[in-house]
């Protein structure tokens, strides 16, 4: 089946896709946006998350079909060019990166969050992450990533 | 395998009595982890998640009607005053992406001893409304579930919403699971206190093939509050009669040893999340008559 849907802002087509397929597999396997990364398949690892409609969801859980005309933008959208989004720029610098395979997925999420909630306490910002496995960091490098992107957003 | 998206509900239900063989998805978070594990391969997904009819909820005096593809988050959003039973249990559902996604639609389809809507479903007394190309009716919830993830849904039916009253009182939900985030239950509890009708309402998850409710306990229950005349001026509880209760809460279950928990483990947990969450519903009582 043909799927089309807005991805970053531009209208995008994928053709041949299997009506089982997720999305996650068409943005990796057919329309080149690796960034969402494949991990668990399950929706517990978080790695896949992307914006459907402006929520955060595991793409792995969306059927293809399903986002047929709608709005998804994955972590390669959120930078303005080569100027990186507040949320990136902050876990570079606060080394908040081992592996690096989660971090798309929690770049997403965490860009939501901050969205919502600018300022948001430790507690808020553990919930709000309780669906993004890391197993390199111990998360405390993220949760600084976070404090310190949050601090820029609002020194703006 | 194909992929039908109707986008109003009688098209859903012509669909789905053309092919019972489709399997209806929504927010797609159980359906599609069978899928990609090739553990499900139906001759075709039903995509629900265009169908307008189902997409809200709505209120006629004391009575809500909730939509099958309502969300969880939404349910914590906007539900969270007027079902706090259900809004609870929906904070314990997976991970902010899950909420975002799954319906207590998707959740009484599944019909899973361990989804995390139904103890609060059963103790709330909700109905399910199905419908077919046949007619629309409404199943009572304790008789929803008929096996482990069996339920009475003919296979020309889908879900349309569940019913459910304005919480008439207090409601606490709790649940047991190996970590706070993104888990299963191993057990889980619902409580609802209704001062009006003198009626306690209970459900058990992940304790039994199917969700149910502890009829004895809410009898037990009931007549001690009636009793001591304590639906009005809520005094303590005796230790024995919370006891009793949780006891009672515990002998409905009929829970098996499994990768999650042994049958023995679920049994104890069960009667503490009774008296536990029995404790929260007292506190809420007596607050109310305070204020």
């Amino acid at each position: 089946m043909r799927v089309k849907l807005r991805i970053n802002g531009e209208d995008r087509v994928a053709d041949d896709v299997w009506p089982g397929e997720s999305l996650l597999y068409v943005l990796r396997e057919r329309l080149g946006l690796p960034g969402a990364k494949n991990a668990c398949e399950q929706g517990e690892c978080g790695s896949c998350t992307v914006y459907l409609d402006s929520l955060p969801v595991c793409s792995c859980l969306v059927a293809a079909g399903q986002a047929e005309d709608r709005d998804v933008v994955t972590v390669e959208g959120l930078a303005a060019g080569d100027a990186l989004d507040p949320v990136q720029q902050a876990f570079v610098d606060a080394g908040a990166v081992q592996c690096g395979f989660c971090t798309p997925g929690l770049i997403v999420s965490v860009h939501d969050l901050l969205e919502r909630d600018p300022a948001p306490s430790d507690a808020d910002v553990r919930e709000a992450l309780a669906g993004n496995l890391c197993r390199c960091t111990g998360y405390e490098m993220i949760l600084g990533a976070v404090r310190l992107a949050a601090e820029r957003r609002v020194g703006g | 395998m194909q992929m039908v998206r109707p986008t109003t509900w009688p098209a859903a239900l012509d669909a789905i009595a053309a092919e019972p063989g489709l399997l209806p998805i929504s927010g797609g978070t159980d359906v599609m982890v069978d899928v990609n594990f090739d553990r499900e391969r139906p001759t075709g997904l039903l995509d629900l998640t265009r169908v307008p009819e189902l997409a809200d909820w709505s209120r006629d005096g004391d009575l809500l009607r909730v939509g099958a593809n309502v969300t969880y988050a939404r349910i914590i959003d906007e539900l969270a005053a007027l079902l706090p039973g259900l809004a609870m249990a929906s904070r314990t559902v997976g991970s902010p992406q899950i909420r975002n996604r799954g319906t207590v639609g998707g959740n009484l389809g599944s019909a899973s001893p361990a989804g995390d809507a139904h103890p609060p479903l059963l103790a709330g007394l909700a109905e399910v409304e199905v419908e077919s190309v046949r007619g629309s009716r409404r199943i009572p919830i304790d008789e929803f579930f008929v096996g482990v993830k069996r339920s009475d849904l003919a296979p020309d039916e889908l879900i349309a919403a569940f019913h459910a009253p304005v919480a008439p009182g207090p409601q606490q939900f709790a649940k047991i699971g190996t970590r706070n985030a993104m888990v299963i239950a191993v057990a889980s509890f619902a409580i609802e206190l209704d001062g009006a009708a003198h009626r306690v309402g209970t459900g058990i998850g992940s304790a039994a093939a199917t969700p149910r409710r502890a009829a004895d306990a809410e009898t037990f229950l009931a007549g001690e509050i009636t009793e001591r005349a304590a639906w009005d001026s809520p005094t303590p509880l005796p230790d024995a009669v919370v006891q009793r209760f949780g006891e009672l809460v515990a002998a409905a279950a009929s829970p098996i040893d499994d990768v999650r928990g042994t049958a023995a483990y679920r049994r104890r947990a069960l009667s503490v999340l009774a008296r536990r969450t029995l404790g929260w519903c007292w506190a809420d009582l007596d607050g109310r008559q305070c204020a």
